[in-house]
């Protein structure tokens, strides 16, 4: 099997994005990923596309994005995995370069999800639960799907709104620093818990805002690596994936992931790592609760112990493991199917340590951590770099 | 919606989809008559809520109807206060995940009382609902 490396990366600025369609969106962050790479287009022989679709106006998405952005003829495909579209996508291009299918793949997150109006887009998202069961007769939300983990786990560990609140003060800080990000501007705990309610106890800064972004990379193999004389490529040691059920009404409880579970492990396993190895994670903090979730989840603490840790400031740079120093979902903001690849963008700059230093995570093993998940949970998908 | 100059595209869609029942349609027609039904696979005894035709983990399509007592007590709940564009003229719903006497969870409205009375324990009733226009769902209702 290949090793396979990140060589290249681009990343659009992510916000309402009205002023391009999303083929020039998404050549904001191909152009550059190929242009760090050496590489021109017609040199891709494959590209994977994570995005969701349905706010904007082309059903495929990945064939225009191709054309415009000079890639016609090279392989193509759209990965569907609801929020962890763009980690599917990247699964998609690693496998094909790691299976030696191929040297050099390009991985593409575009989403453009401000062409409707915000009710449409919780339609959609809310459909994306279990349309059948959940949404045809009881209107679930996104929001409405992780406030029911957010009161089993302020029940069952004495989480509070103001815990929550807590998360989203942090993001909002490093999103103020992130040129790239959707809200940059900070937040108070007070302010988060005064906004308006979403879905009890959610609150409207608990909640990720709806936004137009794109990211990419280049993935190559080590032979490739060395034949384009790329310096200080950063490898993906490790992908880690899971599943769980449609139904939220079957899962076991409310108070974590276990899609989440199952992809760290096997993505642990894989890398040969432990949770205190990592320097660095990008957590899918889609709600405040899921970002506490997930530092239970990926073993940074016990279940149960999540708010202490963001009440201790054991998450932010200094702490034992900085999460989501691009501002997260929370504040960068979540273009669904490019999140996943942002998420690797993000954090192959932060082991390149390119960063601004007020964000930048101290390197000691320069291993990072990504974390993304689909749907109510429905999807998990782990990813471990290392330079 | 925006300020950035673009198109305003006239061409709506309005899509309506036909959900394919006939293989659970008990459960449908013994809404109608007030009872809730979940099916057992009759080889591996495994009762399921919502209903299904077949047992993807053992690949069996042998399955019987059991109907549920509908005791049960909230797991988690929520209060939608910002709604999807479909369910836009309803006022504030709250949705519960209750688990039944069974053992099956479901996840349904929950009526007749106001969050603030609400807490994980509490004992509620899973009821069959029919609107006037003749459309079935389930509710619970507080015990």
């Amino acid at each position: 099997m290949n090793k396979v490396a990140i060589i290249g990366k681009g990343h659009s600025r992510f916000g309402d994005r009205s002023d391009v369609n999303l083929a020039e969106l998404s050549f904001e962050a191909i152009q550059p990923a190929l242009d760090a790479s050496g590489l021109t287009a017609k040199e891709i022989p494959y590209m994977a596309l994570g995005s969701m679709g349905v706010w904007s106006e082309e059903p495929l998405p990945a064939v225009v994005i191709a054309e415009y952005c000079g890639l016609t003829g090279a392989g193509l495909v759209r990965c569907e995995a609801a929020c962890a579209s763009g980690s599917a996508a990247v699964f998609n291009a690693y496998s094909a370069v790691m299976s030696k299918q191929t040297d050099l793949a390009l991985v593409v997150g575009a989403e453009k999800m401000k062409q409707i109006d915000t009710s449409t887009v919780m339609e959609m998202i809310g459909r994306a639960g279990y349309y059948m069961w959940e949404f045809e007769n009881f209107g679930m939300t996104f929001p409405a799907y992780y406030a029911l983990h957010a009161v089993e786990h302020m029940e069952k560990f004495g989480t509070t709104e103001k815990d929550l609140a807590r998360v989203a003060v942090k993001n909002h800080r490093y999103g103020a620093m992130n040129p790239v990000a959707h809200l940059r501007h900070e937040i108070t705990v007070e302010k988060a818990l005064n906004s308006n309610v979403i879905a009890w106890p959610l609150k409207l800064y608990d909640c990720c805002p709806i936004t137009d972004g794109s990211a990419a990379l280049v993935l190559a193999s080590e032979s490739k690596v060395k034949e384009l004389k790329i310096e200080d490529p950063v490898w993906i040691d490790a992908m880690g994936f899971a599943s769980d059920t449609a139904n939220i009404s079957k899962r076991e409880n409310y108070v974590g992931l276990s899609a989440s579970v199952k992809a760290a492990k096997m993505a642990y396993n894989i890398a040969g790592i432990s949770p205190i190895d990592v320097d660095v994670a990008n957590v899918h903090d889609c709600f405040t609760i899921a970002e506490i979730m997930a530092y239970e989840d990926l073993g940074f603490c016990e279940k149960g112990d999540g708010a202490q840790m963001i009440r201790d400031g054991e998450t932010e740079i200094g702490g034992k493991i900085p999460v989501n120093l691009d501002g997260g979902l929370k504040a960068k903001g979540h273009p669904i199917g490019t999140t996943g690849v942002s998420m690797l963008v993000e954090l192959t700059k932060q082991l390149r340590e390119e960063v601004k230093p007020t964000r930048q995570a101290p390197m000691k093993n320069y291993v990072a951590l990504a974390h993304n998940t689909g749907g109510t949970g429905h999807y998990g998908f782990v990813s471990i770099l290392r330079r | 919606m925006n300020k950035a100059p673009s198109l305003e595209s006239n061409r709506s869609l309005i899509i309506t989809y036909n959900l394919p029942i006939s293989k659970t349609s008990k459960f449908w027609d013994e809404l109608k008559q007030g009872k809730v039904y979940a099916t057992k696979c009759k080889k591996c005894g495994k009762l399921v809520f919502p209903p299904v035709a077949d047992c993807g983990p053992c690949g069996s399509s042998e399955i019987e109807w059991t109907e549920l007592i509908g005791n049960g007590k909230i797991v988690t709940f929520t209060e939608v206060v910002v709604k999807p564009a479909s369910f836009s003229e309803e006022p504030s719903y709250i949705v519960a995940i209750a688990k039944l006497s069974e053992g099956v969870k479901v996840l349904a409205w929950l009526s007749g009382i106001k969050k603030e009375k609400l807490h994980i324990g509490m004992k509620v009733k899973l009821k069959a609902k029919v609107f006037s226009d003749k459309k079935v769902a389930y509710e619970f209702v507080p015990a």
